[in-house]
């Protein structure tokens, strides 16, 4: 048992709590908070797997603007407690067996085409955080660069449409 | 030294805690979350595995995620505020009709 193995069992346990937190919660605003809680820690499992960028631009973007937004919604829409409605009342046994069936699949064709003595290092010296960003910023901008132009114009579409879908109808806004 | 596999169990066990939510859960809010928990279990398999492989192809594909994550809850939420507006209520079982 060295540290690095004692962190990321502890930080698991609390990955998975959290997420079944979200999903047990009856409040939707504990829900988010939990999820705000549990992207952290994958912020955190980042950083022990060397990629300090992601885990700043996970905190940033995902705990910060994306979990903020959703609270927004939630307290806008006053949709905290939606009261539980009995339309399908065999869905709910039926959704965990079949995740049930889904995560054990996924486990096993992972692990199936993963399985061998590949370990995850430390960081070392060799990859410090200057230079991964160094070398991370030069493949983005490289090999990378048409991708990233057009993430620009997906977030220029993603605002446009999103402005156009919350405007008040013409004439309709009295 | 964390085995890879560790990473990956974490990955798939996160992935089914979203897609269960997506399956039970009626409140549009919370499905969309459990997207996004889904996304982020994609996020850690991919990131372990560019670690493992010592190449940052993984870890650009993740920012490429995030990126789309966001425009995609922008305009999701607009989406669910429309309907409310139209229906006053957000139940999915209720959003049963093509017409707005």
């Amino acid at each position: 048992m060295n540290s690095e193995l004692i962190v990321f069992l502890v930080l698991s346990l609390v990955a998975i709590a959290t997420a079944l937190g979200m999903l047990f919660s009856k409040n939707a605003v504990y829900s988010a908070l939990f999820l705000v809680l549990n992207f952290v820690t994958v912020a955190v499992f980042y950083l022990l797997l060397g990629a300090p960028f992601l885990a700043m631009s996970q905190i940033t973007v995902y705990a910060g603007a994306i979990m903020v937004l959703f609270l927004f919604v939630i307290m806008l829409l006053g949709a905290e407690n939606l009261k539980p409605s009995n339309a399908l009342p065999w869905q709910k046994p039926l959704a965990i067996l079949l995740s049930v069936i889904l995560g054990v699949e996924a486990t096993y064709l992972l692990l199936a085409r993963a399985r061998s003595s590949l370990s995850v290092t430390s960081p070392d010296a060799a990859l410090n955080t200057m230079d991964s960003l160094r070398n991370m910023a030069e493949t983005l901008f490289s090999q990378f660069l048409l991708p990233f132009e057009i993430t620009s114009i997906l977030l220029l579409v993603a605002m446009v449409g999103a402005v156009v879908l919350t405007r008040a109808e013409k004439g309709a806004a009295k | 030294m964390v085995p890879v596999d560790y990473y990956i169990i974490l990955s798939a066990i996160l992935f089914t805690i979203g897609a269960l939510g997506v399956l039970s859960r009626r409140n549009p809010l919370i499905i969309f979350m459990s997207i996004e928990l889904m996304l982020n279990a994609a996020n850690l398999a991919f990131v372990a595995f560019a670690r493992v492989y010592e190449t940052f192809s993984g870890q650009i594909f993740v920012f490429f995620v995030i990126a789309v994550a966001a425009a995609e809850v922008a305009v999701g939420l607009a989406l669910i505020v429309e309907i409310f507006k139209s229906k006053k209520n957000i139940n999915i079982d209720e959003m049963n009709s093509l017409k707005g």
